[in-house]
Protein backbone atom coordinates (compact mmCIF):
# COMPACT_ATOMS: atom_id res chain seq x y z
CA UNK A 1 0.00 0.00 0.00
CA UNK A 2 1.43 3.37 -1.26
CA UNK A 3 1.84 6.06 1.77
CA UNK A 4 3.04 9.73 1.37
CA UNK A 5 5.34 9.17 4.09
CA UNK A 6 8.65 8.73 5.06
CA UNK A 7 9.24 5.94 7.38
CA UNK A 8 6.49 4.49 9.64
CA UNK A 9 8.31 5.28 12.95
CA UNK A 10 8.20 9.34 12.70
CA UNK A 11 4.29 9.96 11.12
CA UNK A 12 3.57 11.13 14.16
CA UNK A 13 6.37 13.54 14.56
CA UNK A 14 6.82 14.45 11.10
CA UNK A 15 2.84 15.86 10.75
CA UNK A 16 3.58 17.64 14.17
CA UNK A 17 6.18 19.28 12.90
CA UNK A 18 4.29 19.99 9.77
CA UNK A 19 1.83 21.76 11.93
CA UNK A 20 4.05 24.17 13.76
CA UNK A 21 4.70 25.15 10.52
CA UNK A 22 1.76 25.65 9.58
CA UNK A 23 0.26 26.89 13.04
CA UNK A 24 2.25 29.93 14.40
CA UNK A 25 -0.42 29.90 16.80
CA UNK A 26 0.26 27.05 18.65
CA UNK A 27 2.99 25.98 20.54
CA UNK A 28 3.91 22.62 18.73
CA UNK A 29 5.93 20.34 21.17
CA UNK A 30 7.12 17.79 18.44
CA UNK A 31 9.42 16.12 21.25
CA UNK A 32 6.89 16.24 23.90
CA UNK A 33 3.93 15.22 21.49
CA UNK A 34 1.67 17.90 23.68
CA UNK A 35 0.40 20.74 21.06
CA UNK A 36 -0.89 24.12 23.37
CA UNK A 37 -2.64 27.67 21.98
CA UNK A 38 0.11 29.92 22.34
CA UNK A 39 -2.01 32.46 24.66
CA UNK A 40 -2.11 30.07 27.34
CA UNK A 41 -2.35 29.67 30.31
CA UNK A 42 -5.49 32.30 29.48
CA UNK A 43 -5.75 34.34 32.91
CA UNK A 44 -8.80 32.90 35.29
CA UNK A 45 -10.11 30.43 32.32
CA UNK A 46 -10.35 27.11 32.81
CA UNK A 47 -8.73 24.74 30.51
CA UNK A 48 -9.68 21.98 28.46
CA UNK A 49 -7.30 19.05 27.51
CA UNK A 50 -7.98 16.46 25.37
CA UNK A 51 -5.54 13.58 23.35
CA UNK A 52 -5.96 10.29 22.03
CA UNK A 53 -4.16 8.16 19.60
CA UNK A 54 -2.95 9.82 16.20
CA UNK A 55 -4.81 8.94 12.81
CA UNK A 56 -8.14 10.82 13.65
CA UNK A 57 -6.93 14.38 12.30
CA UNK A 58 -8.27 16.91 12.39
CA UNK A 59 -9.31 15.43 16.33
CA UNK A 60 -7.41 16.32 18.40
CA UNK A 61 -4.66 18.70 17.84
CA UNK A 62 -6.49 20.63 15.30
CA UNK A 63 -8.98 21.46 17.59
CA UNK A 64 -6.52 23.15 19.72
CA UNK A 65 -7.55 27.53 20.10
CA UNK A 66 -9.43 30.28 20.77
CA UNK A 67 -12.98 28.56 21.79
CA UNK A 68 -12.08 24.75 21.83
CA UNK A 69 -9.22 22.93 23.45
CA UNK A 70 -6.60 24.48 25.36
CA UNK A 71 -4.03 21.86 24.74
CA UNK A 72 -3.97 18.00 22.75
CA UNK A 73 -1.53 15.37 23.34
CA UNK A 74 -1.41 13.20 20.45
CA UNK A 75 -0.30 9.53 20.75
CA UNK A 76 0.65 7.07 18.47
CA UNK A 77 -1.41 5.88 15.60
CA UNK A 78 -4.73 4.59 17.28
CA UNK A 79 -2.47 4.55 20.79
CA UNK A 80 -3.76 6.70 23.63
CA UNK A 81 -1.23 9.13 24.97
CA UNK A 82 0.89 8.39 27.80
CA UNK A 83 0.71 10.27 31.12
CA UNK A 84 3.54 11.97 30.51
CA UNK A 85 2.27 13.92 27.67
CA UNK A 86 -1.40 14.81 29.70
CA UNK A 87 0.83 15.75 32.80
CA UNK A 88 2.79 18.66 30.71
CA UNK A 89 -0.14 19.67 29.27
CA UNK A 90 -1.98 20.56 32.01
CA UNK A 91 0.74 21.91 33.55
CA UNK A 92 1.61 24.19 30.39
CA UNK A 93 -2.53 25.30 30.30
CA UNK A 94 -3.79 25.82 34.01
CA UNK A 95 -4.22 29.43 34.91
CA UNK A 96 -5.20 28.10 38.61
CA UNK A 97 -8.70 27.95 37.29
CA UNK A 98 -8.40 23.93 36.94
CA UNK A 99 -8.06 21.69 33.74
CA UNK A 100 -10.99 19.45 32.58
CA UNK A 101 -9.87 16.08 30.83
CA UNK A 102 -11.68 15.16 27.95
CA UNK A 103 -11.15 11.81 27.18
CA UNK A 104 -12.83 9.33 25.01
CA UNK A 105 -13.80 6.15 26.62
CA UNK A 106 -11.19 3.56 25.35
CA UNK A 107 -9.18 1.36 28.02
CA UNK A 108 -6.17 3.29 27.09
CA UNK A 109 -6.87 6.51 27.03
CA UNK A 110 -9.16 6.29 30.25
CA UNK A 111 -6.28 4.46 32.28
CA UNK A 112 -3.71 7.16 30.87
CA UNK A 113 -5.46 10.33 31.59
CA UNK A 114 -6.41 8.57 35.27
CA UNK A 115 -2.82 8.12 36.02
CA UNK A 116 -1.91 11.72 34.83
CA UNK A 117 -5.24 13.28 36.73
CA UNK A 118 -3.26 11.58 39.75
CA UNK A 119 -0.03 13.42 39.32
CA UNK A 120 -1.47 16.47 38.45
CA UNK A 121 -3.91 16.80 41.24
CA UNK A 122 -0.35 15.58 43.57
CA UNK A 123 1.47 18.79 41.65
CA UNK A 124 -1.70 21.36 42.56
CA UNK A 125 -3.36 21.19 39.58
CA UNK A 126 -7.12 20.93 40.12
CA UNK A 127 -8.67 18.35 37.58
CA UNK A 128 -11.56 16.93 36.42
CA UNK A 129 -12.46 14.34 33.88
CA UNK A 130 -15.33 13.91 31.36
CA UNK A 131 -15.58 10.31 29.54
CA UNK A 132 -17.01 10.63 26.16
CA UNK A 133 -19.17 7.07 25.01
CA UNK A 134 -21.50 8.10 22.05
CA UNK A 135 -21.40 5.10 19.93
CA UNK A 136 -24.84 3.40 19.53
CA UNK A 137 -23.02 0.38 17.53
CA UNK A 138 -21.42 -1.44 21.18
CA UNK A 139 -24.04 -3.26 22.68
CA UNK A 140 -24.22 -5.40 25.93
CA UNK A 141 -21.89 -2.71 27.63
CA UNK A 142 -22.51 -4.21 30.81
CA UNK A 143 -20.06 -6.76 29.56
CA UNK A 144 -17.70 -4.99 27.71
CA UNK A 145 -15.61 -1.74 28.07
CA UNK A 146 -18.46 0.30 27.42
CA UNK A 147 -19.48 2.79 24.29
CA UNK A 148 -16.73 4.32 22.38
CA UNK A 149 -16.17 7.73 22.49
CA UNK A 150 -16.33 8.69 18.45
CA UNK A 151 -18.03 11.50 16.85
CA UNK A 152 -19.65 13.46 20.04
CA UNK A 153 -16.15 14.75 20.77
CA UNK A 154 -16.22 17.00 18.90
CA UNK A 155 -19.61 18.63 20.18
CA UNK A 156 -17.68 17.88 23.87
CA UNK A 157 -15.04 20.22 23.05
CA UNK A 158 -16.56 22.63 20.80
CA UNK A 159 -19.39 23.24 23.72
CA UNK A 160 -16.93 22.85 26.48
CA UNK A 161 -14.59 24.64 25.35
CA UNK A 162 -16.80 28.03 24.67
CA UNK A 163 -18.29 27.72 27.96
CA UNK A 164 -14.54 28.08 29.72
CA UNK A 165 -13.79 30.35 26.97
CA UNK A 166 -16.91 32.70 28.74
CA UNK A 167 -15.03 32.35 32.03
CA UNK A 168 -17.37 29.47 33.57
CA UNK A 169 -16.14 28.01 36.58
CA UNK A 170 -14.54 24.31 36.26
CA UNK A 171 -17.55 22.57 37.94
CA UNK A 172 -19.54 24.41 35.46
CA UNK A 173 -17.79 23.40 32.19
CA UNK A 174 -17.82 19.56 34.07
CA UNK A 175 -21.36 19.82 33.94
CA UNK A 176 -22.19 20.83 30.58
CA UNK A 177 -19.48 18.47 28.87
CA UNK A 178 -21.52 15.95 30.46
CA UNK A 179 -24.89 16.88 29.49
CA UNK A 180 -23.28 17.15 25.82
CA UNK A 181 -21.91 14.01 25.99
CA UNK A 182 -24.93 12.37 27.71
CA UNK A 183 -27.37 13.93 24.94
CA UNK A 184 -25.34 12.68 22.07
CA UNK A 185 -25.28 9.67 20.13
CA UNK A 186 -23.65 8.46 16.99
CA UNK A 187 -23.30 5.59 14.49
CA UNK A 188 -20.54 4.36 11.67
CA UNK A 189 -19.99 2.71 8.75
CA UNK A 190 -17.09 1.36 6.92
CA UNK A 191 -17.01 0.91 3.35
CA UNK A 192 -13.19 0.18 3.25
CA UNK A 193 -10.63 -1.22 6.43
CA UNK A 194 -7.90 1.29 6.97
CA UNK A 195 -4.25 0.81 6.53
CA UNK A 196 -1.66 1.86 9.33
CA UNK A 197 1.71 2.79 8.80
CA UNK A 198 3.10 0.33 10.94
CA UNK A 199 0.97 -2.67 9.15
CA UNK A 200 1.45 -1.12 5.51
CA UNK A 201 -1.58 -2.36 4.50
CA UNK A 202 -5.78 -2.89 5.93
CA UNK A 203 -6.22 -3.65 9.22
CA UNK A 204 -9.18 -6.06 8.37
CA UNK A 205 -10.56 -7.69 5.00
CA UNK A 206 -13.86 -5.86 3.65
CA UNK A 207 -14.62 -7.37 0.38
CA UNK A 208 -15.53 -4.72 -2.29
CA UNK A 209 -19.33 -5.85 -2.38
CA UNK A 210 -19.99 -5.28 1.36
CA UNK A 211 -19.87 -2.54 3.78
CA UNK A 212 -19.19 -2.92 7.83
CA UNK A 213 -22.13 -1.67 10.18
CA UNK A 214 -21.30 -0.09 13.23
CA UNK A 215 -17.32 0.44 12.96
CA UNK A 216 -15.38 2.13 15.01
CA UNK A 217 -12.89 4.39 14.77
CA UNK A 218 -9.26 2.15 15.04
CA UNK A 219 -9.74 -0.13 11.71
CA UNK A 220 -11.68 -2.39 14.48
CA UNK A 221 -14.21 -4.45 12.58
CA UNK A 222 -17.69 -3.57 13.33
CA UNK A 223 -20.32 -5.65 14.64
CA UNK A 224 -22.39 -6.69 11.71
CA UNK A 225 -21.37 -7.27 7.49
CA UNK A 226 -23.81 -6.80 4.81
CA UNK A 227 -24.03 -6.02 1.05
CA UNK A 228 -23.07 -2.61 -0.13
CA UNK A 229 -25.87 -0.79 0.71
CA UNK A 230 -27.27 2.81 -0.69
CA UNK A 231 -26.78 6.11 0.97
CA UNK A 232 -30.25 6.20 1.71
CA UNK A 233 -30.49 2.97 3.43
CA UNK A 234 -27.35 3.38 5.37
CA UNK A 235 -28.86 6.87 6.69
CA UNK A 236 -31.59 5.05 7.49
CA UNK A 237 -29.98 2.37 9.25
CA UNK A 238 -27.96 4.80 11.01
CA UNK A 239 -30.51 7.16 11.91
CA UNK A 240 -32.83 4.28 13.47
CA UNK A 241 -29.75 2.81 15.65
CA UNK A 242 -29.32 5.92 16.99
CA UNK A 243 -33.03 6.86 17.46
CA UNK A 244 -33.67 3.33 18.97
CA UNK A 245 -31.38 5.03 22.12
CA UNK A 246 -32.21 8.70 22.15
CA UNK A 247 -35.90 10.88 21.68
CA UNK A 248 -34.42 13.90 21.45
CA UNK A 249 -37.70 16.46 22.64
CA UNK A 250 -35.50 19.44 21.52
CA UNK A 251 -33.91 20.15 18.39
CA UNK A 252 -30.57 18.20 17.51
CA UNK A 253 -26.92 19.05 15.80
CA UNK A 254 -25.96 16.68 13.24
CA UNK A 255 -22.53 15.90 12.20
CA UNK A 256 -21.89 13.96 9.03
CA UNK A 257 -18.52 12.97 9.31
CA UNK A 258 -16.58 11.18 6.80
CA UNK A 259 -14.07 8.51 7.99
CA UNK A 260 -10.87 10.09 6.41
CA UNK A 261 -11.29 8.69 2.71
CA UNK A 262 -14.79 9.38 1.48
CA UNK A 263 -15.42 12.51 -0.50
CA UNK A 264 -17.08 16.03 0.40
CA UNK A 265 -19.24 14.94 -2.42
CA UNK A 266 -20.96 11.83 -1.16
CA UNK A 267 -20.83 12.93 2.42
CA UNK A 268 -22.94 16.22 1.59
CA UNK A 269 -25.36 13.70 -0.37
CA UNK A 270 -25.31 11.55 2.83
CA UNK A 271 -26.21 14.50 4.59
CA UNK A 272 -28.89 14.92 2.54
CA UNK A 273 -30.37 11.52 3.21
CA UNK A 274 -29.98 11.79 6.97
CA UNK A 275 -32.20 14.68 6.89
CA UNK A 276 -34.71 13.50 5.06
CA UNK A 277 -34.53 10.63 7.92
CA UNK A 278 -34.77 13.00 10.62
CA UNK A 279 -37.77 14.86 8.77
CA UNK A 280 -39.40 11.81 8.40
CA UNK A 281 -38.78 10.47 12.24
CA UNK A 282 -39.75 14.24 13.46
CA UNK A 283 -36.88 15.27 14.72
CA UNK A 284 -35.86 18.80 14.12
CA UNK A 285 -32.36 19.83 13.33
CA UNK A 286 -31.02 23.41 14.64
CA UNK A 287 -27.62 22.96 13.15
CA UNK A 288 -26.03 20.45 10.44
CA UNK A 289 -21.94 20.22 10.21
CA UNK A 290 -20.53 18.48 7.28
CA UNK A 291 -16.86 17.13 6.50
CA UNK A 292 -13.73 14.85 7.81
CA UNK A 293 -13.30 15.80 11.66
CA UNK A 294 -13.44 12.23 13.56
CA UNK A 295 -11.20 10.41 11.07
CA UNK A 296 -9.70 6.84 10.84
CA UNK A 297 -6.59 7.36 8.67
CA UNK A 298 -7.82 6.41 4.90
CA UNK A 299 -11.09 4.31 5.82
CA UNK A 300 -13.54 5.38 3.35
CA UNK A 301 -17.23 5.69 5.32
CA UNK A 302 -19.46 7.87 7.48
CA UNK A 303 -20.74 8.30 10.99
CA UNK A 304 -23.83 10.02 12.21
CA UNK A 305 -24.37 11.98 15.45
CA UNK A 306 -26.57 13.46 16.93
CA UNK A 307 -26.90 15.74 19.84
CA UNK A 308 -29.56 16.91 21.97
CA UNK A 309 -29.29 20.70 22.93
CA UNK A 310 -31.37 23.16 24.47
CA UNK A 311 -30.93 27.02 24.33
CA UNK A 312 -27.51 27.73 26.45
CA UNK A 313 -25.90 24.64 23.96
CA UNK A 314 -27.17 26.12 21.14
CA UNK A 315 -25.53 29.67 22.19
CA UNK A 316 -22.00 27.52 22.96
CA UNK A 317 -22.10 26.16 19.21
CA UNK A 318 -22.63 29.08 18.15
CA UNK A 319 -19.25 30.60 19.99
CA UNK A 320 -16.71 31.82 17.85
CA UNK A 321 -14.12 29.57 17.54
CA UNK A 322 -10.43 29.72 15.78
CA UNK A 323 -8.72 26.55 15.47
CA UNK A 324 -6.66 24.66 12.42
CA UNK A 325 -9.93 22.33 12.03
CA UNK A 326 -13.12 24.59 13.17
CA UNK A 327 -13.43 27.88 12.64
CA UNK A 328 -16.05 30.88 12.50
CA UNK A 329 -17.71 33.66 14.41
CA UNK A 330 -14.52 35.63 14.29
CA UNK B 1 35.36 -6.00 42.75
CA UNK B 2 34.29 -3.35 44.51
CA UNK B 3 31.01 -5.26 45.91
CA UNK B 4 32.28 -5.62 49.67
CA UNK B 5 29.60 -3.67 50.92
CA UNK B 6 26.95 -5.73 49.89
CA UNK B 7 24.42 -7.64 52.36
CA UNK B 8 25.72 -11.12 52.15
CA UNK B 9 23.58 -13.44 50.50
CA UNK B 10 20.47 -14.97 51.91
CA UNK B 11 21.26 -18.30 54.18
CA UNK B 12 18.98 -19.83 52.37
CA UNK B 13 21.25 -20.67 49.64
CA UNK B 14 21.24 -21.37 45.96
CA UNK B 15 18.32 -20.23 43.57
CA UNK B 16 18.74 -16.19 45.09
CA UNK B 17 17.29 -13.95 42.49
CA UNK B 18 19.35 -10.89 42.28
CA UNK B 19 19.43 -7.37 40.09
CA UNK B 20 21.44 -9.18 37.62
CA UNK B 21 19.00 -11.74 37.13
CA UNK B 22 15.70 -9.54 36.68
CA UNK B 23 17.89 -7.14 34.24
CA UNK B 24 18.73 -10.82 32.32
CA UNK B 25 14.66 -11.33 32.56
CA UNK B 26 13.91 -7.82 31.03
CA UNK B 27 16.74 -7.65 28.24
CA UNK B 28 15.29 -11.29 27.33
CA UNK B 29 11.85 -9.86 27.14
CA UNK B 30 12.97 -7.08 25.01
CA UNK B 31 14.43 -9.46 22.92
CA UNK B 32 11.67 -11.71 22.41
CA UNK B 33 9.04 -8.69 21.52
CA UNK B 34 11.49 -7.43 19.22
CA UNK B 35 11.11 -11.36 17.29
CA UNK B 36 7.08 -11.41 17.98
CA UNK B 37 6.59 -8.47 17.36
CA UNK B 38 4.60 -8.80 13.72
CA UNK B 39 2.70 -12.45 15.07
CA UNK B 40 1.60 -9.58 18.36
CA UNK B 41 0.70 -7.08 15.62
CA UNK B 42 -1.11 -9.74 13.75
CA UNK B 43 -3.47 -10.91 16.57
CA UNK B 44 -4.16 -7.81 17.42
CA UNK B 45 -5.16 -7.18 13.80
CA UNK B 46 -7.55 -9.71 14.15
CA UNK B 47 -9.15 -8.26 17.03
CA UNK B 48 -8.32 -5.02 17.85
CA UNK B 49 -6.18 -2.29 16.24
CA UNK B 50 -3.17 -3.82 15.07
CA UNK B 51 -0.54 -2.27 17.08
CA UNK B 52 0.46 -4.01 20.10
CA UNK B 53 3.66 -5.27 18.65
CA UNK B 54 4.95 -1.93 17.90
CA UNK B 55 3.94 -0.81 20.80
CA UNK B 56 5.41 -2.91 23.51
CA UNK B 57 8.28 -3.49 21.27
CA UNK B 58 9.11 0.70 21.67
CA UNK B 59 8.42 0.06 25.37
CA UNK B 60 10.79 -2.63 26.26
CA UNK B 61 13.37 -1.30 23.94
CA UNK B 62 13.08 1.70 26.42
CA UNK B 63 13.31 -0.78 29.35
CA UNK B 64 16.64 -2.19 28.30
CA UNK B 65 18.34 0.05 27.46
CA UNK B 66 17.50 2.37 30.44
CA UNK B 67 18.51 -0.82 32.52
CA UNK B 68 22.06 -0.56 31.11
CA UNK B 69 22.60 3.07 31.37
CA UNK B 70 22.15 2.88 34.67
CA UNK B 71 21.59 -0.43 36.48
CA UNK B 72 19.38 -0.55 39.53
CA UNK B 73 21.02 -2.66 42.51
CA UNK B 74 18.01 -4.13 43.80
CA UNK B 75 15.56 -6.71 42.03
CA UNK B 76 12.82 -4.23 43.26
CA UNK B 77 14.64 -1.34 41.86
CA UNK B 78 14.82 -3.47 38.46
CA UNK B 79 11.55 -3.88 37.70
CA UNK B 80 10.25 -0.52 39.46
CA UNK B 81 12.27 0.86 36.73
CA UNK B 82 10.92 -0.94 34.02
CA UNK B 83 7.37 -0.22 35.30
CA UNK B 84 7.92 3.43 35.05
CA UNK B 85 9.31 3.54 31.77
CA UNK B 86 6.45 0.95 29.90
CA UNK B 87 3.86 3.33 31.72
CA UNK B 88 6.02 6.54 29.98
CA UNK B 89 6.57 4.99 26.58
CA UNK B 90 3.98 2.49 25.33
CA UNK B 91 0.92 3.81 26.05
CA UNK B 92 -2.70 2.40 24.80
CA UNK B 93 -4.10 -0.03 27.48
CA UNK B 94 -0.90 -2.02 28.04
CA UNK B 95 1.25 0.70 28.77
CA UNK B 96 -0.44 1.10 32.23
CA UNK B 97 -1.55 -2.23 32.91
CA UNK B 98 2.25 -4.06 31.74
CA UNK B 99 3.92 -0.44 33.97
CA UNK B 100 1.64 -1.52 36.70
CA UNK B 101 2.27 -4.87 37.06
CA UNK B 102 6.22 -4.58 37.34
CA UNK B 103 6.15 -1.25 39.29
CA UNK B 104 3.77 -3.22 41.74
CA UNK B 105 5.55 -6.30 41.78
CA UNK B 106 8.76 -4.22 42.17
CA UNK B 107 7.72 -2.13 45.20
CA UNK B 108 6.61 -5.34 46.80
CA UNK B 109 9.67 -7.12 46.65
CA UNK B 110 11.08 -3.93 48.74
CA UNK B 111 14.90 -2.98 49.05
CA UNK B 112 15.94 -6.72 49.08
CA UNK B 113 19.28 -7.40 47.43
CA UNK B 114 18.31 -10.71 46.50
CA UNK B 115 14.98 -12.83 46.39
CA UNK B 116 13.55 -16.35 46.37
CA UNK B 117 11.49 -17.57 43.61
CA UNK B 118 8.36 -17.61 46.19
CA UNK B 119 8.89 -14.36 46.86
CA UNK B 120 8.95 -13.23 43.25
CA UNK B 121 6.12 -15.04 42.80
CA UNK B 122 4.83 -13.87 45.38
CA UNK B 123 5.38 -10.20 44.33
CA UNK B 124 3.99 -10.51 40.70
CA UNK B 125 1.01 -11.80 42.11
CA UNK B 126 0.51 -8.76 43.89
CA UNK B 127 1.49 -7.16 40.53
CA UNK B 128 -1.20 -9.09 38.60
CA UNK B 129 -3.97 -8.01 41.43
CA UNK B 130 -3.03 -4.57 40.48
CA UNK B 131 -3.50 -5.60 37.22
CA UNK B 132 -6.68 -6.83 37.84
CA UNK B 133 -7.82 -4.04 39.94
CA UNK B 134 -6.81 -1.45 36.94
CA UNK B 135 -8.74 -3.38 34.39
CA UNK B 136 -11.39 -4.29 35.52
CA UNK B 137 -10.87 -7.82 34.16
CA UNK B 138 -11.43 -11.24 36.07
CA UNK B 139 -10.26 -14.81 34.71
CA UNK B 140 -12.22 -16.09 31.22
CA UNK B 141 -12.35 -11.80 30.08
CA UNK B 142 -9.55 -12.93 27.21
CA UNK B 143 -6.90 -10.27 28.43
CA UNK B 144 -3.66 -10.69 29.67
CA UNK B 145 -4.95 -12.14 33.07
CA UNK B 146 -5.73 -15.21 31.77
CA UNK B 147 -1.88 -15.85 30.69
CA UNK B 148 -0.96 -14.18 33.99
CA UNK B 149 -3.01 -15.67 37.18
CA UNK B 150 -2.34 -19.33 35.94
CA UNK B 151 1.75 -18.38 35.44
CA UNK B 152 1.92 -16.93 38.71
CA UNK B 153 0.52 -20.13 40.68
CA UNK B 154 2.61 -22.18 38.78
CA UNK B 155 5.84 -19.99 39.66
CA UNK B 156 5.60 -21.68 42.93
CA UNK B 157 6.42 -25.00 41.26
CA UNK B 158 9.36 -23.72 38.83
CA UNK B 159 9.99 -21.46 35.88
CA UNK B 160 9.41 -23.98 33.41
CA UNK B 161 5.80 -24.58 35.08
CA UNK B 162 4.81 -20.78 34.76
CA UNK B 163 5.90 -20.52 31.44
CA UNK B 164 3.58 -23.79 30.41
CA UNK B 165 0.81 -22.39 32.22
CA UNK B 166 1.50 -19.14 30.78
CA UNK B 167 1.51 -20.87 27.18
CA UNK B 168 -1.79 -22.50 28.06
CA UNK B 169 -4.10 -19.68 29.66
CA UNK B 170 -2.75 -17.59 26.56
CA UNK B 171 -3.98 -20.22 24.23
CA UNK B 172 -7.13 -21.24 25.77
CA UNK B 173 -8.35 -17.58 25.25
CA UNK B 174 -8.80 -18.40 21.74
CA UNK B 175 -12.50 -19.99 22.16
CA UNK B 176 -13.68 -16.78 24.86
CA UNK B 177 -15.65 -14.05 23.80
CA UNK B 178 -13.72 -10.96 24.80
CA UNK B 179 -15.48 -8.69 27.22
CA UNK B 180 -12.48 -6.07 28.70
CA UNK B 181 -10.52 -4.14 26.30
CA UNK B 182 -10.55 -3.29 22.43
CA UNK B 183 -11.83 -6.65 21.51
CA UNK B 184 -15.26 -6.46 23.92
CA UNK B 185 -16.55 -4.21 20.94
CA UNK B 186 -16.61 -7.31 18.42
CA UNK B 187 -18.76 -9.77 21.12
CA UNK B 188 -19.34 -12.77 19.53
CA UNK B 189 -16.62 -11.96 16.30
CA UNK B 190 -13.86 -11.84 19.13
CA UNK B 191 -14.30 -15.50 19.61
CA UNK B 192 -11.77 -17.83 17.67
CA UNK B 193 -8.64 -15.25 17.94
CA UNK B 194 -6.14 -16.16 20.60
CA UNK B 195 -6.00 -12.39 22.76
CA UNK B 196 -2.79 -10.42 21.88
CA UNK B 197 -2.78 -9.66 25.35
CA UNK B 198 -2.35 -13.18 26.96
CA UNK B 199 -0.05 -13.65 23.82
CA UNK B 200 2.33 -11.08 24.95
CA UNK B 201 2.37 -11.88 28.65
CA UNK B 202 2.92 -15.52 27.79
CA UNK B 203 6.21 -13.94 25.90
CA UNK B 204 7.53 -12.24 29.33
CA UNK B 205 6.88 -14.83 31.48
CA UNK B 206 8.87 -17.35 28.73
CA UNK B 207 11.36 -14.62 29.02
CA UNK B 208 11.30 -14.92 32.67
CA UNK B 209 12.23 -19.12 32.45
CA UNK B 210 15.06 -17.98 29.69
CA UNK B 211 16.68 -15.92 32.69
CA UNK B 212 16.06 -18.85 34.81
CA UNK B 213 17.82 -21.21 32.26
CA UNK B 214 15.21 -23.09 32.35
Amino acid sequence: MKMLINVAETVVADALRGMAAAHPELVVDVENRVVVRRDAPVAGKVALVSGGGSGHEPLHGGFVGPGMLSAACPGEVFTSPVPDQMLRAAAAVDSGAGVLFVVKNYTGDVLNFDMAAELAEDEGVQVAKVLVDDDVAVSDSLYTAGRRGTGATLFVEKIAGAAAEEGQPLERVETIARQVNAGSRSFGVALTACSTPAKGGPTFDLPPGELELGVGIHGEPGRERRAMMTSGEIADFAVDAILADLSPRNPVLVLVNGMGATPLLELYGFSAEVQRVLAARGVAVARTLVGNYVTSLDMAGASVTLCQIDEELLRLWDAPVATPGLRWGR
Amino acid sequence: MPDLDLPDPDPSGPGLLDAGFLRRWMTAAAASVDREADRLTALDSAIGDADHGSNLRRGFTAVASELEKEPPDTPGAVLALAGRHLISTVGGASGPLYGTLLRRAGKALGDAAAVSRQELADALRAGVDAVRQLGGAAPGDKTMVDALVPAVDALGTSFAAARSAAEEGALATTPLRARKGRASYLGERSVGHQDPGAASSALLVAALAEAAGE
